[in-house]
Order: structure tokens, then C-alpha cells, then sequence
């Protein structure tokens, strides 16, 4: 009997020695072509499917004070469809008179399904190794339900069109002690910081190649990674004050980008360096 | 109590199954220290074995440096489509975990 194992060890090692060697003497693009190639080896186990696994049982099993399922949680497409639905997020919910982004309405739920307090079901926005994070989990779980739609989010609703100019004006919003805002790093072409693209947010197709490939599983923390966190530490780099999760502000810009994605396919749960 | 493998197994014109696993281990090496400056303790599955129809088809003795999250992907003949493998690991702690497969 003939066998033959690979360990992702190995991928990963021999995949990001292929990248670093290439990359010696030549230019931007080619380095970019093989951390493409790196993803491309990694992709076929993304760990991501093990949060999205977790995230399905979360989403089905009876949990809180009022031991109910998330089942009934309506994501904008009606009560229980997850099918699609974050390709169409956020949006406008008439039930809250509010614009909610995916985490939002996930925490709604939590207090109106699971019958959590506010605190409680907005507690832990992100995991660490030893502390993880039930919105992690059916993050990437619902988004995971959404691969291959195209992204369709609306903007007919005043509080729509509301949301998204207000996330324009975060995006552009200079401050802090560098004085920076979202575009000093993402309004222009073919930039980088060290190996890292810098995406040209501005662009339809900067802002479809971001908002579609979020979550992520991100190799070098050995993390699932939302678009949430993605903000989070973006907001960081900016020496900003933390971004309030689930926060007016949040779901804004999470609106802006998403809205500059349409008309893309939505393809993660991805895996990233 | 660890998470389950993701576990997927066809079979292909030529009789070979190819087999991919997922695994959720956390893969401590043993060489990390905490916040506190204290040594993490080496955490990691130490043994992985696959059997189909009784007979086991892969064996294999991992050591720390296995990443965290670990993926394995194998081949072997001899299975059916409708056929189940299953995988077992046992970690440094004497913590284990089987799944299983039907093969498409
Ligand atoms: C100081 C520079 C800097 C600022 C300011 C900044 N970012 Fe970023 N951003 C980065 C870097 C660097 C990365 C890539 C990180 C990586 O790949 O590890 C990134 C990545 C991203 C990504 C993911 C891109 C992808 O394709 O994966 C998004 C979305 C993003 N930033 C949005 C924002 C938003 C919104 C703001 C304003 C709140 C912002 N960034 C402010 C440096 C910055």
C-alpha cells in the first residue's frame, strides 16, 4: 500500500521559503505573485472551516436564560435564512429602526433569542488561543454561508444612505497624534508597508478585493480574523481611540466599504499570511 | 473535550482515496513564553493514525513542529466510494479525538 502524507508544517515552510527567495532582486509585483502563490498552497485546509464548523453548531444549538437557537435570527432575508445574507450587510432593520452590520444583528439576536443582556452578548468581539469568541465563530460561519453571492448591499433606505456618508467621513476623517486617516494609507495605487499591499480603498476595485476576501484565517496569529478585527487594528495603526464594537461609528465604515464592494463576488472565509 | 476534525475523502477513477483532515490543536511547542515571562508547556498531538476496514492505512509520529491547526492530506488503495475512514489523534496529554469519514 503506497502512502503519502503531507503536514501543514511543511506546506507552510517550504511555501514561505519559495516566497522570500523569489523575492530577492525582483520587483513589487512578482513579490505580491508569489505570497498569491503561498495563499493559493494553503487554502486547500483553511483551519477557517473549523470555526465555521463551530460556528454552525453555535447557531443551532439552544444556549442563554431563554435556552433558544439562533435559528430564528433574521439576517435582512427573513427569519432563519443565512443563505446570502452578508453579501446584503449591512443594512437598514425595520424592527430596531436601525442600520446594522452582521455583528449587530448577531448581538440582537443574542439578547432578543438567547436572552443575553447587551454586555453580554457583545463581551468577547474577538478570541485569543486560550479566551475564544462565540462572534468569531458564527461570523465566520454566516459569512461562510454567503461564498459565491455577489454583493448587493443596499442603499435605498434613508438611514442606508445615512450610514454610508457618515462612513465616507470617518474614512477621511484626519486625526490623532500622526495626524492620519484611513486614505493616507489607502487612497493610492500599488503602495505597501514592508510585504504588505496597501489596497486603494477609494477604487471599486480596491474595496472589492478587501471586503470580499474578510474574514481571514490569519496564519501568523493562528486566528480566524473578521472584517471587524480588520477595523479594529487599522484603527490602531492610526493611533486612534479603539473602535467601540458594534458601534454607530463601526457599522459606518463597515457600510462604506461593504457598499464599495458591490457588484464582486464574496469569497471567504479566506486564509491570509 | 477538543473540536472535531473536518474529514474529507473521495475516491478517484484509479482506486486511490485521497483523504484531507483538519485538525483543531493548538500545537504549543514548548519553547513559548507567556505575557509573565513564564514557559508555555509543550502541547501537541503526538500520534495520527487512519484506518479503513480495520486496517490501519497511515500511522505517523508528529512532534512540536507541526503548526497549529494542522492539516494532513494522505492517499491510499484499496477503499470504495460509500466506504468510511476514520482518524485518530492523541496529544502529549493522553487527549484524543477520532472522526469519521464516508468516502465520496
Ligand atoms: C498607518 C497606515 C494605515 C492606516 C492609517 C490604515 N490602515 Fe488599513 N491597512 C494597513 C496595512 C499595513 C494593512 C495590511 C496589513 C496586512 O496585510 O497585514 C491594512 C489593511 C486593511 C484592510 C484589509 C485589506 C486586505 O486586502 O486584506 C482594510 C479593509 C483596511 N486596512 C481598512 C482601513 C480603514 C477603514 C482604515 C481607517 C480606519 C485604515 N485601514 C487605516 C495600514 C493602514
Amino acid at each position: 500500500m503506497r502512502i503519502r502524507a503531507w503536514y501543514a508544517g511543511a506546506i507552510a515552510l517550504a511555501a514561505g521559503m519559495v516566497a522570500a527567495t523569489a523575492a530577492v532582486g525582483q520587483d513589487a509585483a512578482s513579490t505580491a505573485q508569489e505570497i498569491e502563490k503561498y495563499r493559493q498552497a494553503l487554502q486547500d485546509g483553511n483551519p477557517a472551516e473549523l470555526w465555521e464548523a463551530r460556528g454552525e453548531g453555535l447557531w443551532k444549538k439552544p444556549a442563554g436564560p431563554k435556552n433558544a437557537s439562533l435559528e430564528k435570527c433574521d439576517l435582512g432575508l427573513g427569519p432563519g435564512v443565512v443563505k446570502g445574507a452578508y453579501a446584503q450587510l449591512p443594512r437598514y432593520f425595520a424592527d430596531v429602526d436601525r442600520v446594522m452590520d452582521l455583528e449587530t444583528r448577531l448581538a440582537h439576536c443574542r439578547v432578543t433569542l438567547h436572552g443575553l443582556t447587551p454586555a453580554q452578548a457583545t463581551a468577547r468581539p474577538f478570541g485569543s488561543p486560550d479566551n475564544r469568541s462565540d462572534n468569531d465563530a458564527l461570523v465566520a460561519w454566516v459569512t461562510s454561508e454567503s461564498k459565491g453571492a455577489t454583493m448587493n448591499v443596499p442603499s435605498a433606505h434613508a438611514k442606508e444612505k445615512e450610514a454610508f456618508a457618515l462612513g465616507e467621513k470617518i474614512f477621511y476623517f484626519r486625526g490623532g497624534p500622526y495626524d492620519f486617516s484611513c486614505a493616507t494609507c489607502h487612497a493610492a495605487d500599488n503602495t505597501r508597508i514592508r510585504l504588505q499591499d496597501l489596497p486603494n480603498l477609494t477604487k471599486q476595485a480596491g474595496a472589492q478585493l478587501a471586503y470580499t476576501t474578510w474574514p481571514a484565517y490569519r496564519v501568523s496569529q493562528g486566528e480566524l480574523r473578521t472584517f471587524q478585527w480588520r477595523l479594529n487594528d487599522c484603527f490602531r495603526q492610526q493611533r486612534f481611540p479603539e473602535l467601540g464594537f458594534a458601534s454607530d461609528a463601526s457599522i459606518a465604515l463597515t457600510a462604506f466599504l461593504a457598499r464599495n464592494a458591490n457588484g464582486a463576488e464574496f469569497k471567504a472565509p479566506t486564509i491570509k499570511r | 473535550m477538543a473540536d472535531p476534525m473536518r474529514i474529507r475523502a473521495a475516491v478517484d477513477a484509479g482506486g486511490v482515496t485521497e483523504v484531507k483532515v483538519l485538525m483543531s490543536h493548538e500545537m504549543e511547542t514548548g519553547q513559548r513564553r507567556d505575557a509573565a515571562g513564564a514557559l508555555v508547556p509543550a502541547w501537541f498531538i503526538q500520534n495520527v493514525t487512519a484506518t479503513h476496514a480495520g486496517k490501519t492505512v497511515l500511522s505517523a509520529q508528529w512532534g512540536p513542529a507541526i503548526a497549529k491547526n494542522p492539516f494532513l492530506s494522505f492517499r491510499f488503495k484499496g477503499a470504495q466510494k460509500g466506504d468510511k475512514v476514520q482518524v485518530t489523534w492523541v496529544d502529549n496529554r493522553g487527549d484524543k479525538r477520532t472522526d469519521e469519514a464516508t468516502i465520496a
